[in-house]
């Protein structure tokens, strides 16, 4: 008895300020489950908005921004607090977004709109909407805040944004329903993840021309249902993890030679993840069964299952 | 062998070319001129009147798949339009027809068979593209089967298979089979009795629903017994494609049984409760334009000119003969919301899809169930197999 109470006041001092942590939104429950990356315990649980999803920090980790889609709005929360402090005009059904690395505007996909809307945080007005494709997803912004990826899922297109003029520049299709999309080598690759079609394309962002076809095999897993989805990079972003829906495998890719080096088994239908701040550890959303497989990222081994809440879906780190 | 062949090098030619089309800014370089047809059919009148059909039943899905397919064409230079014909009972189809592929050569059809294959038969038709969006009869997809004609709309054996996989995982293995006398409850029930079959479960017992009474006053006490005279039974297997009884048999069966077939868990091509797998986009882009909610010949007519779509988005050319091509080929595949790719079979131009098992508030499961194995596709466990089919009409 002692030793717990002990233990837990441990806890409590080493737990302020100071110890990172993994926010995950979870999508059927309308809220947000703090998971604390020393102890792998959930810590918090704070309520959001209606159908949370996409989720993204300020630089100084000051502000939420939290994609509330069924309340068609994007809520700006106090992590310290927990408090909701206002609300974004963000078109309808905001699913996901990129921060610009201004630390000021938000591209947001209108998942129900076919539109891409543009937001100041500071004067909180809507500067641009954007046309898309049917059901925009995956975004992504370039290192120099140049372009703007949003990829749509019936389009099957990435569609790339000049962020100066707001508007579209190029439109390069890959396979179907491409769900996400990230830029690496200081902006000069760009990738995407088609669920269905079941790969991910590699593109070469100064001509936008497709450097390389990503494809996987989870064995004994039927093709159809490996669906990559979220994927995020190492620091030297020599590997990918990328997660395969519900395959219920994250694999890992080499990122030079594009080869998938292993899969790794985690929850059920693994949608999207973050690293912690030092990243070694890595943080899977697996939907279907409500939790999130903590990988070792040096040993490429699943160490820990977290029950977070229903349908966790975006995955974001708090240093 | 040749035509895979030629597939595939349109799939490669087309990446290239469109893989660097930047935007195309009101620029038209492919018009897509697709057709909407409809034979209309008197219906015989129904017990209830609580489901009314609405009037543009299938046509809603062309329109939404239409919009869905301008939107990516309105960044690569393609341009749709849809063209609604509508043929009143009893008027000439096949003149309607001739028109129709007289201004183009993609169509999409809602009639019933024997019309699907006499406008497949037209020499217009010859190389025409057609998708049957509603007709479920297997024989389409068998030995009455057209090299023009393609099916989007699930079969009779595929919802059929569906339902048995669910049962056989059930173990609800003694079926209770009770239908209707319109030809749809007829073909649905014997696609029952082939799916029975194929799964090893058993119809021990068997009747043709006969009243003609109203159900809406005395169900409860016709019903229990009428079922009374089934035995013993899992399951109690309904085949009343109209809706004409079936849902006066829930809860009034002398045995305490599950229903299931066209009430109860009903093996549907689509139905509004399914969600998962994107799917809530796809109903809320529907319902918003529809003002209604989304039905199995609704996805069906949607998921023929999505086809379409994606073929020419893939090949940038808009003729029937190269879509087709392409839509027979390995490199097709349609995102249509069921958690898997859908494709085209080679032997007989039906869409390979999963098949939700659905009731009005939920679905129940979606087919192919785990453990329902295939040497090349778990989707093709549903419907007539390659050997199983007399369809030669695609060749190889």
């Amino acid at each position: 008895m002692m030793r717990t109470i002990l233990a837990a006041s441990l806890l409590t001092l080493a737990a302020p300020a100071g110890a990172a942590e993994i926010w995950v939104s979870n999508e059927k429950d309308d809220t947000i489950s703090v998971i604390d990356v020393e102890t792998l315990e959930v810590v918090r649980t704070i309520p959001t908005g209606e159908r949370p999803r996409g989720i993204t920090f300020s630089q100084d980790y000051s502000r939420l921004y939290i994609c509330a889609s069924d309340s068609d709005t994007v809520q700006v929360m106090d992590p310290e607090t927990g408090e909701i402090l206002h609300d974004l005009p963000s078109g309808e059904d905001p699913e996901q977004f990129v921060l610009h690395p201004n630390d000021r505007h938000l591209y947001i996909a209108n998942e129900d709109d076919a539109v891409t809307t543009v937001v100041d945080t500071e004067t909180r007005k809507v500067i641009a909407q954007i046309n898309v494709g049917i059901e925009p997803e995956g975004m992504a912004v370039s290192p120099d805040g140049k372009i703007v990826i949003t990829t749509s899922e019936t389009t099957n297109m990435a569609h790339w944004i000049d962020t100066e003029s707001k508007s579209i520049f190029a439109n390069t299709l890959v396979d179907s329903r491409p769900r996400h999309a990230e830029f690496i080598k200081e902006g000069g690759e760009l990738w995407v993840s088609s669920e269905i079609g079941g790969t991910i394309t590699v593109f070469n962002v100064a001509d936008q021309s497709e450097v390389a076809k990503i494809r996987f095999e989870v064995q004994g897993v039927h093709e159809d249902r490996v669906q990559p989805v979220g994927f995020e990079f190492t620091a030297d972003e020599k590997r990918a993890f990328v997660a395969l829906g519900p395959s219920n495998h994250v694999a890992v890719v080499n990122a030079e030679t594009f080869e998938v080096e292993k899969y790794i088994l985690v929850g059920r239908r693994v949608w999207h993840m973050d690293f912690s701040p030092d990243r070694s550890l890595l943080f899977t959303t697996n939907g279907v069964s409500g939790d999130v497989t903590v990988i070792d990222v040096a040993a490429l081994e699943p160490i820990k299952t977290i029950k977070v809440g229903r349908f966790p879906w975006g995955a974001a780190a708090r240093p | 062998m040749q035509r895979r062949f030629r597939s595939a090098l349109i799939a490669v030619t087309a990446f290239a070319v469109l893989a660097t089309v930047a935007p195309a800014s009101g620029q038209i370089k492919v018009a897509v001129r697709i057709a909407y047809l409809e034979q209309q059919v008197d219906l015989p009148p129904t017990l209830s009147n609580l489901d009314p059909l609405p009037e543009d039943l299938g046509l809603a899905g062309a329109e939404l798949g239409v919009k869905d397919n301008a939107t990516t064409g309105s960044f690569l230079g393609h341009d749709y339009s849809l063209t609604v014909v509508t043929v009143p009972p009893g008027e000439d189809f096949l003149a309607a027809g001739r028109a129709a592929l007289a201004d183009s050569s993609l169509l999409v059809v809602k009639a019933p068979a024997e019309s699907l294959t006499a406008l497949a038969d037209l020499p217009e038709a010859a190389g025409a593209l057609v998708f049957n969006a509603s007709a479920q009869d297997g024989r389409l997809r068998d030995a009455d089967c057209r090299p023009n004609l393609f099916h989007t709309i699930v079969s009779y054996g595929m919802r059929a298979d569906a339902l048995a996989q669910l049962m056989s995982k059930k173990r609800w293995s003694d079926w209770a089979l009770v239908e209707g006398s319109y030809p749809g409850d007829t073909a649905f029930a014997e696609a029952l009795r082939t799916s029975a079959r194929k799964f090893g479960l058993s119809i021990s017992s068997e009747r043709q629903w006969v009243f003609d009474a109203d159900m809406r006053r005395n169900a409860a006490q016709e019903v229990p017994l009428f079922t009374q005279t089934l035995g013993d039974h899992d399951v109690l297997v309904v085949a009343d494609e109209l809706g004409d009884f079936g849902r006066y048999i829930l809860y009034n069966t002398w045995e305490p049984r599950p229903v299931a077939g066209s009430e109860g868990v009903a093996p549907r091509a689509w139905s509004s409760v399914v969600e998962q797998w994107g799917a809530a986009q796809l109903q809320n882009r529907f319902e918003d334009m529809a003002e209604r909610r989304m039905f199995s010949e609704d996805y069906a007519a949607w998921a023929a000119v999505r086809s379409i779509g994606e073929a020419v988005t893939r090949t940038g050319v808009a003729e029937a003969d190269a879509l087709r091509d392409y839509i027979l080929s390995d490199a097709f595949e349609l995102a249509g919301f069921k958690g898997r790719p859908m494709s085209f079979r080679t032997w007989n131009g039906q869409l390979r899809q999963p098949v939700p098992l659905v009731h009005p508030r939920a679905l129940v499961a979606l087919a192919p169930l785990e453990g329902f194995l295939h040497q090349r596709s778990e989707l093709d466990t549903l419907g007539l197999d390659a050997p199983e089919s007399a369809c030669r009409a695609f060749g190889e």
